[in-house]
């Protein structure tokens, strides 16, 4: 099987690989656009800028662990920078970044012109936004939610947490998954109705297979949370008592409850990353993926499993031996479908001829440092041993290990993978290439010395510390590490802004890629395929002879693709403002945003698909 | 390309120092909240526990990041020299690779259940000491209800002796956390929690509130005073004893002895002068609503039992040394050193905050 290396042989002839005008039109066509790309990359802008809001809150919060006693900011701005950073990394920019790639790579992996449902597609997107926005617009009313990404009752009630804080999360939450479910069901029904003729499932891209698994993920764990939340705004608004112990109510629902969502939803935000990895290495080590079903069964294993461990944040609860032993158990079968991943990726790349691209690095280092989140994962599997290190920074070392040193390294290797294709130009290697040594370092720097703080007896969402317990080299070390962190970032953005401007064209396909996305113009054109590819193997590129009809023939008619439509944006625009006359308690707000929502609904639906 | 590598060479040294760094981070020490110096059977069998699993994990962690750096630095191949073998799988290897983690994993989970079967039951020892812990927003308060005694922030107990923890919260769902007496156990409203453990040195151990319960979280303190069986008896002795300076007071006139009129007060004067000034400051600001003084008519629940505030090493929770000037700063303005405390400012004049921290600091 020969594998064609140059970006020439895919794009030969007359063509330059590049297409012009897909991102062409105003303000206005982008609001009202239902192409998945354009979807896709409002979906990264918007993803990123949160990331940045979540990265400042953390530099913040480590300028005042930097010290013991430090009085640079108070515990009420505290508690609400790391509340706002653990919930916007979770839901503003990592479950966004990975829909991103969802809307721009997936319809491409499959052979496809758009998503199922290009509109509801504008819908997921817009329900993001404005739900993303209208969450941090919590700090100019009184304050941001500050009970903790995972909100703990009774902390939550009335009593203890008076206000409209806790109101803005519950809302902005229940917006959100709406964004989530929505967006999950279209690339449900993507995956299953759009491939291309002859691509069975077992023949699908690693990274369609884990977008398919986590889109079942969302649709199964959001429900959990959302009956939580809503009992949550029914005790806070309504004076009901599901949480309220006093009025026989249970705490402990809360925890179950926001849990069984919990968990799964690590894996929401680490499968996409699973999926990018398993894209990168076999086209950079010119070789294809070893042990594709298994990769691809224990990718649905993890996500199975993820259900039936939630209770292992709950380990000192005090919910006895019978369900600590279970709870371990299952959290640690966990470890052998995750074993089976890193192993087959050691594997691909043994014996293969590794071209060590800047996306390359990002998913060894990947690998890496989510071998050392893995393994620290293990240690809490241990219901008892659990029990010094929960709820310390030994946890908070631990879930940016999976977290940053996993999917954030993960997340930049496809941006480095697929931003030829998604912008026709190519990232400069050299600034890539610093940019990830410095972040390695400086993620180690802040991060691995929190695993001793923690072990060292320091409690996580803690505004300061006192001197004399021995925490402070250490903090120091993470605070400065933190510090470089940030300033990782800005090179990658200088990285992105140069290359833009001045880079490399890119061509159909700069690295030899394996999948259907490498034999199009970048950025593709509107359509994507001119002509439908008929698939006959896992790697079609690859195959001798390639694909067997030209995707791109200009003799081919061009395709006609769904009008825009700005009835999704206002159906968005609605359900926040619905949100926000709940928070305000204002029937008129709910009722107005009510109304929007149902005029929007008769629009869309009445909108005929094409003009 | 070639202008970025050789800078990374050169920094090669200090990514080497930056390891090492970083490594050797959590060294150094003494670390007197560390989990890693157990100082109870409980902590003891944790620490067993983490230390197997930890060897474990470090076995993985050099033979897979091995792996790795093994294949990219042995497949490197950026001119393209080499063609790839399509290799697609290989069964014998997915098995051995789902088999030999599942072996490390039992190896993990025997000991682990073990432990937990262990530590997750209620004490069987006929001669444990109970203690209530109750969690309120942001202080601990101990009871012993067998010797009748409640105290805040300072827990004592006997060296060599099982102490049975009995955890209810008062409003918010908290963490009873001593590293060195063993794990966690959350204090949650509206369930009952046990923790037991047998301290095997005498010392005085820090821990603090281990879930997050609002604005001053990182302020909820506490120490646990492990000590040898007669000083431990010592300090029982001295909080059952009614506050200082009532006990004296007369109760009922002896009928054997002629009553005299002149009788000497023990204390002397100058103490019962600022006793008598102190007790009537504290009866008349208002503290009486919230705290506790045994044997007078200060008779609060909602704040510390302050019969005996004076002994105490620390106030408000394990945040300040006990001494008089902090005593003062307290009284000053409680939310200033606890940003949220449900105390409020009684805006004193310095006398009476004088007054009252000669009183407060003579009931020892």
């Amino acid at each position: 099987m020969a594998v064609k290396e140059a970006a020439a042989e895919h794009g030969a002839g007359l063509d330059s690989g590049t297409h012009e005008g897909t991102y062409s039109g105003g303000l206005w066509s982008w609001i009202t656009t239902v192409d998945h790309k354009r979807i896709g990359i409002m979906y990264a802008v918007f993803a990123f800028f949160f990331f940045l809001v979540g990265g400042l809150e953390a530099l913040l919060i480590r300028l005042q662990l930097g010290s013991p006693e430090n009085t640079l900011i108070d515990p009420d701005l505290y508690n609400q920078l790391f509340t706002m950073h653990g919930t916007t990394m979770v839901f503003l920019a990592i479950m966004p970044l990975s829909a991103a790639f969802f809307n721009f790579i997936v319809p491409l992996q499959l052979g496809a012109r758009d998503v199922a449902f290009p509109r509801l597609n504008a819908f997921s997107l817009w329900v993001f936004v404005f739900g993303a926005f209208f969450l941090n617009a919590s700090f100019l009313f009184g304050g941001a939610p500050d009970a903790g990404w995972f909100g703990y009752a009774n902390l939550t009630s009335t009593q203890y947490s008076p206000g409209v804080r806790i109101d803005f999360w519950v809302l902005g939450l229940q917006v959100l998954g709406v964004s989530s479910i929505a967006a999950a069901l279209n690339f449900i029904v993507t995956i299953i109705n759009l491939r291309a003729p002859g691509m069975s499932l077992m023949r699908m891209p690693l990274f369609t297979w884990m977008t398919f698994v986590t889109s079942f993920l969302l649709i199964l764990a959001f429900p959990a949370i959302t009956v939580g939340l809503v009992l949550l705004m029914f005790d806070r608004t309504f004076g009901t008592s599901f949480f309220n112990p006093a009025a026989g109510g249970d705490v402990l629902l809360w925890q179950h409850l926001f849990w069984i969502f919990g968990h799964p939803e690590v894996y929401i935000l680490l499968l996409p990353s699973l999926g990018i990895v398993s894209e990168v290495i076999p086209t950079f080590s010119r070789k294809p993926l070893f042990g594709y079903p298994f990769v691809v069964y224990s990718g649905i294993l993890i996500a199975f499993l993820g259900f039936g461990v939630w209770a292992h944040h709950m380990f000192s609860v005090g919910l006895g031996p019978i369900a600590n032993t279970v709870f371990s158990a299952t959290t640690m079968l966990i470890a052998i479908p995750t074993g089976v991943k890193i192993f087959n990726w050691i594997a691909t790349m043994w014996g293969g001829s590794l071209r060590l691209k800047t996306p390359l690095y990002f998913a060894i280092g990947f690998i890496a440092m989510f071998i050392i989140g893995g393994l620290s994962g293990v240690m809490h599997s241990s219901a008892a041993a659990d029990l010094q290190q929960t709820d310390s920074y030994f946890v908070v070392a631990h879930i940016h290990y999976v977290l940053f040193g996993g999917v954030i390294f993960a997340l930049f290797s496809g941006i480095y993978y697929w931003f030829p294709k998604i912008t026709g130009k190519l990232l400069s290697e050299g600034i890539g290439k610093v940019h990830f040594w410095v972040m390695l370092l400086a993620f180690n720097l802040t991060f691995f010395p929190q695993h001793y703080l923690g072990l060292h007896g320091m409690p996580r969402r803690t505004f300061t510390y006192q001197e004399g317990l021995g925490f402070e080299a250490m903090n120091l070390m993470s605070t400065a590490g933190s510090l470089l962190l940030g300033f990782s970032i800005l090179i990658f953005l200088w990285n992105v802004l140069v290359s833009l401007r001045k880079g490399a064209a890119a061509g159909r396909d700069p690295w030899g890629g394996a999948t259907l996305e490498w034999a199009i113009d970048s950025p593709p054109p509107h359509y994507n395929f001119r002509v439908e590819p008929t698939v006959h193997s896992r790697d079609p590129l690859w195959a001798a002879g390639g694909l067997d009809v030209d995707v791109n023939d200009p003799a081919a008619p061009e395709p006609h693709m769904p009008s825009p439509s700005l009835w999704p944006f206002i159906l968005s625009a609605g359900l926040v403002v619905a949100a926000a006359g709940a928070v305000a308690k204002s029937l008129v707000v709910v009722l107005a945003g009510g109304a929007i929502v149902v005029v929007s609904i008769f629009g869309w639906a009445f909108q005929p698909l094409e003009r | 390309m070639q202008d970025f590598r050789r800078p990374l060479r050169s920094a090669l040294p200090l990514l080497a120092i930056a390891t090492v760094a970083i490594l050797a981070s959590g060294c150094g020490g003494p670390f007197p909240q560390s989990a890693l110096r157990p100082s109870s059977d409980f902590a003891t069998s944790l620490d067993d526990l983490f230390r197997g699993i930890f060897f474990w994990a470090v076995i993985v962690f050099v033979l897979v990041e091995g792996a790795l750096l093994v294949a990219v630095f042995r497949f490197r191949d950026d001119e393209g020299r080499r063609e790839a073998k399509h290799v697609h799988g290989n069964t014998i290897l997915e098995i051995s690779w789902t088999i030999a983690p599942a072996i490390i994993l039992v190896l993990i989970a025997v000991p682990t259940i073990r432990t937990i079967w262990e530590v997750d039951r209620p004490t069987t020892d006929p001669d444990a000491l109970l203690v209530e812990a109750v969690g309120r927003q942001w202080w601990w308060e101990f009871r012993y209800p067998e010797l009748g005694i409640v105290t805040a922030n300072e827990l004592h107990v006997p060296v060599g002796r099982t102490i049975d923890i009995r955890l209810t919260s008062a409003d918010v769902i908290h963490s009873f956390w001593f590293p060195r007496a063993g794990g966690k156990r959350d204090v949650v409203p509206g369930h009952e929690n046990h923790l037991w453990f047998k301290m095997d040195s005498v010392g005085v151990f820090p821990g603090q509130c281990a879930e997050f319960c609002g604005l001053s979280h990182a302020l909820m303190k506490m120490e646990l005073v492990s000590e040898p069986a007669e000083d431990f008896e010592a300090w029982v002795a001295l909080q059952q004893s009614p506050a200082f300076g009532t006990q004296e007071q007369p109760t009922e006139p002896d009928p054997g002895e002629p009553v005299s009129e002149e009788q000497e007060d023990p204390l002397g004067p100058e103490l019962r002068a600022i006793l008598d000034a102190g007790n009537q400051a504290f009866m008349q600001s208002g503290c009486i609503a919230c705290h506790k003084i045994a044997g007078t008519a200060a008779a609060g629940v909602l704040g510390p039992d302050l019969t005996h505030i004076g002994s105490r090493r620390t106030i408000a929770a394990g945040i300040l040394e006990n001494s008089p000037e902090n005593m003062a700063r307290w009284l000053r303005n409680p939310a200033e050193v606890k940003p949220g405390v449900l105390m409020p400012n009684m805006n004193l004049d310095e006398d009476t905050i004088r007054t009252l921290v000669a009183y407060l600091e003579s009931l020892k």
